[in-house]
């Protein structure tokens, strides 16, 4: 369980996070949606510790992960656009990131080296990847660990169809595991029949926290896409 | 945490830079001593090259190299490393690869040509120097977000060392001429860890003997034993504090 | 050269009267175990011209009195001991010689100057080949002429406690000869005062407390092939004319108030062939008149040279400047008589025609010299990257350093003097 309390982050005079309570169950796909600059990315990274927030609290399992690290092994991190040295080899990376975590290596969830066939650009320089060959490196390495809790920031933004496919695919399979998967993402069809809630933020504020059904129950649209537009219209008009 | 210093100081030593800067030192050394027949006006040479490129080239390779790295670091801030660990690795990183480089460059041409108490000062306080300037430039760096401004204010800390802060001692020292200033100049150099070790090394190396009463004031107080101990300390907090700022605030740090 | 013929003359008289006297000289033997047991008694029944043989033993007589010109000699190193108390030997009588003799333990006093051998009022004297030990001044001369002190050595102030004076005194007296005496220890190694057309040559005075040679008012005196090191406070020569200082070892007189040479109110005098290296300050001259120093070398010293405005026409020609922190430096409007042929190891200039001299001129003053001289603090930027180009951009285009003071014609290579090496023997 993961429980974000009262969370307030401000940069300069903008106020990225306003007031967040949210809380998110094993077994659900979350997808975290608003417009471009709503604090999408801002409050992902609270919960990986990478921004820390003014005031409010981020809870996993029970504990604050203030001053604490170990949350993180059980956390997959799939950042938006994927940064990496530019001087490491494909290998070099992913070597590193295991060695880094420390788990024997039939631990691993090597299921995406393969449909990806990472091991053909093993040996090729970070810097002369592609954006979606980083994607999905990016990919590999957040599902690698089992982790329990996946943070997928723009998963399917730079893949092919076909990638995306297999990482759909993927998240439905490790969903079925029980486990928490937290998407935001801007291409909201293809996440239509595998996401079952749905946070809408803007401005730094949480605008509703529903299930997927009663959002649509809520606007009469059948699809996802639909309904969000319906939702961003009564906004903008009210 | 032993891992992450790995992985920074083996991507740092395979860096141009740092191994066209051990070449340099290695070759201008070599250089001097086999061009000079007094190892001592080597010595001379070297440290007042030593002054000027030991802590430009710390400072400015340091700072790049942090900015440069702002992704390697972002990408191991998700992983679940201490931040504390994370950025105390990047300063070991730097400063042991800075630090092989000198010994190599110009420690080993010191130990072969001149390898007595003035040649092992001359390497212990340019290993100090390397590893301060690092110190240096990881708490400016973390205070500053703009990759062009940090580099621009690194760039000025090296010329505020190496040359304004003497410029502003000398004119603190015209202005009050009427008053006994050992204590001053004393206060002084330990404000400026490049001054303190070149009259540390100029001590070692006896030139100051002969420079009337206020050597004698220096040496009182950075040589001999209590002395040597002294003018340690100071350069080890020269290079603790600064690093110490920086973790705390690198703690707090939004990536 | 008058000088050097009276001198001549003086000798030539001892050596008459020490002829004159052998005709009909007596041989008195002084021995523990002998007849005659006491040097004093050996005094009393000495005639002029006579000779004491003192055999080896300690002899503690207090304090002895020689009134008649006689020679005595040592034989197997007798110790003429004065307990700590008393003036081991006052010689009040020309004509005499002394040879072979250990004096050991004056007495001392902070009201009269106690020495293990005085000379007082007396001529044609000779010691030599003696040794004095733990004394307060060693060898005081006072009004005499033409006395010779040869082969000595002279070694205090080893004892916790026991003040030490100087080591040669000499005062009010003329046509002196020091020469290849070792002087150690002292408060000054060698001290003149009103002494004149003496020579002091081939003499060894180290580690003395102040000054290694200590001399004032004592005209038409020669100094060669000495060697002053490591005295606390180095040399000191004042209120003198007519100096000469040749071939002599002038080296590691470190400290605050520490010279190679101090020169104060010097004229007419003369620097020439001499070493001065390692030391805080080589020559510092202050209200010196027609100093000429020539050929001269200048190794490793803080300042080689400090001549204060209050000098006139000095001449500095053909000496060689290497590894000294500051050539020269002055605290006002110094204006030189000639300052040219110099090796300066400094000089950055060219030669163009390959004459071996310089195109451009050199000026030894520099902007950081300057500014140590008004302002000794500035020392903490020795070397520093800041002096340097301070000194660079003055040296381009020079504004505060004095436009007068340069060598027109610096040597490119260092110049070969012809310095007699016997000096260095102790180095």
């Amino acid at each position: 369980m993961i429980q974000f309390s009262n969370i307030n982050k401000q940069f300069d005079q903008f106020k990225v996070l306003n007031n967040i309570e949210l809380q998110f169950e094993e077994g659900n796909i979350i997808a975290l949606i608003g417009p471009n600059a709503c604090g999408k990315t801002t409050l992902i990274k609270t919960l990986l510790g990478m921004v820390i927030p003014d005031s409010g609290e981020i809870f996993y399992q029970g504990k604050s992960i203030k001053n604490d690290w170990n949350y993180r092994n059980y956390i997959g991190y799939m950042p938006q656009i994927g940064k990496y040295p530019e001087n490491m080899t494909v290998g070099q990376v992913i070597g590193m990131i295991e060695d880094l975590r420390n788990v024997a290596h039939k631990d691993l969830d090597r299921e995406l080296y393969e449909s990806y066939k990472l091991k053909d650009i093993l040996y090729k320089r970070m810097g002369a990847l592609s954006g979606g060959t980083r994607q999905k490196v990016s990919a590999y390495l957040a599902f690698l660990f089992h982790p329990q809790v996946l943070v997928l920031d723009e998963p399917t933004a730079g893949l092919d169809p076909l990638s995306a496919l297999i990482l759909r695919e993927k998240i439905i399979k490790e969903k079925q595991k029980g486990k928490i998967i937290l998407i935001t993402s801007h291409i909201l069809s293809e996440l239509d029949d595998i996401v079952n809630q749905i946070v809408y933020m803007e401005e730094g504020k949480i605008i509703f926290n529903k299930p997927l059904a009663q959002v649509k129950a809520d606007t009469g649209k059948e699809k996802l896409t639909e309904a969000i537009a319906a939702i961003m219209n009564v906004d903008k008009r009210g | 945490m032993k891992k992450v210093v790995k992985y920074v100081a083996f991507d740092i030593l395979r860096n141009k830079i740092v191994i066209a800067y051990m070449l340099f030192l290695f070759v201008f050394s070599m250089g001097l001593f086999l061009m000079e027949e007094v190892p001592e006006k080597s010595l001379m040479s070297l440290l007042t090259l030593n002054l000027i490129l030991v802590p430009l080239i710390s400072v400015m390779f340091s700072t790049i190299y942090i900015y440069n790295s702002s992704e390697f670091i972002e990408l191991l801030a998700a992983q679940p490393i201490r931040r504390k660990s994370l950025w105390l690795s990047f300063f070991i990183g730097l400063a042991s690869a800075l630090a092989i480089a000198f010994f190599i460059g110009c420690g080993i041409p010191i130990l072969l040509f001149s390898a007595n108490s003035v040649g092992i000062t001359m390497i212990i306080t340019g290993l100090l120097l390397s590893v301060i300037f690092v110190s240096v430039s990881m708490f400016s760096s973390v205070y500053i977000k703009d990759k062009t401004k940090g580099i621009g204010v690194a760039l000025l800390i090296w010329l505020y060392f190496s040359l304004l802060f003497d410029g502003v001692v000398l004119f603190v020292l015209f202005q009050l001429l009427e008053y006994p200033l050992e204590k001053l100049i004393i206060g002084l150099s330990i404000l400026n860890p490049i001054d303190l070790v070149r009259i540390i090394s100029l001590l070692k190396m006896d030139v100051s003997a002969l420079m009337g009463a206020t050597s004698a004031v220096f040496k009182q107080s950075f040589a001999g034993n209590i002395g040597s101990i002294i003018s340690f300390v100071v350069l080890l907090l020269w290079m603790v504090l600064p690093l110490y700022f920086s973790v705390r605030k690198f703690d707090k740090k939004d990536l | 050269m008058g000088r050097v013929f009276e001198f001549k003359i003086g000798l030539l008289l001892s050596f008459l009267f020490l002829i004159v006297s052998l005709g009909n000289a007596a041989t008195i033997v002084v021995s523990p175990k002998g007849q005659e047991k006491v040097i004093s008694n050996a005094f009393e029944i000495a005639q002029n011209g006579d000779t004491l043989i003192v055999q080896s033993g300690v002899y503690q007589e207090g304090a002895m009195i020689l009134k008649k010109g006689i020679t005595i000699i040592g034989e197997g190193t007798p110790v003429i001991d004065g307990q700590n108390k008393f003036e081991n030997l006052l010689v009040e009588h020309d004509n005499v010689r002394i040879q072979g003799i250990v004096f050991k333990n004056s007495g001392s006093s902070s009201f009269t100057d106690i020495a293990a051998l005085k000379i007082k009022n007396s001529k044609n004297i000779v010691i030599e080949n003696c040794v004095f030990e733990n004394n307060f001044f060693g060898i005081h001369t006072i009004n005499s002429s033409y006395i010779s002190y040869l082969n000595n050595e002279l070694i205090s102030g080893m004892t916790k406690g026991k003040p030490s004076s100087n080591g040669i005194h000499c005062w009010k007296s003329n046509h002196l000869t020091l020469k290849n005496n070792t002087v150690k220890g002292h408060r000054d190694g060698i001290y003149f005062e009103f002494v004149t057309q003496s020579t002091i040559e081939n003499n060894h005075s180290v580690g003395n407390k102040r000054y290694g040679l200590h001399f004032m008012f004592s005209h038409d005196n020669l100094y060669k092939k000495n060697e002053f090191r490591g005295n606390g406070a180095g040399v000191a020569v004042m209120y003198s004319k007519r100096v000469h200082m040749i071939n002599n070892l002038f080296a590691e007189n470190w400290g605050n108030a520490a010279y190679g040479v101090l020169l104060k109110e010097i004229d007419d005098s003369k620097i020439e062939n001499n070493i001065f290296q390692e030391n805080t300050i080589a020559i510092l001259a202050d209200g010196a008149n027609r100093i000429q120093i020539f050929n001269n070398q200048f190794t490793k010293n803080g300042w080689a040279l400090k001549i204060q405005a209050s000098c006139s026409d000095v001449e500095l020609n053909k000496n060689n400047f290497i590894a000294n922190t500051f050539d020269l430096a002055t605290n006002g409007n110094l204006v030189m008589k000639s300052m040219d042929g110099n090796y300066w190891d400094k000089y950055e200039g060219y030669d163009l025609n390959k004459d071996g001299v310089g195109d451009v001129p050199y000026r030894p003053i520099t902007f950081y010299s300057l500014i140590i001289e008004r302002n000794p603090g500035a020392l903490m930027l020795f070397r520093s990257f800041f002096v340097k180009l301070m000194d660079k951009a003055e040296s381009v285009f020079p504004s505060l350093t004095p436009e007068n003071l340069k060598d027109t014609a610096p040597i490119m290579r260092k110049i070969k003097h012809s310095v007699n090496d016997t000096v260095f023997k102790y180095q």
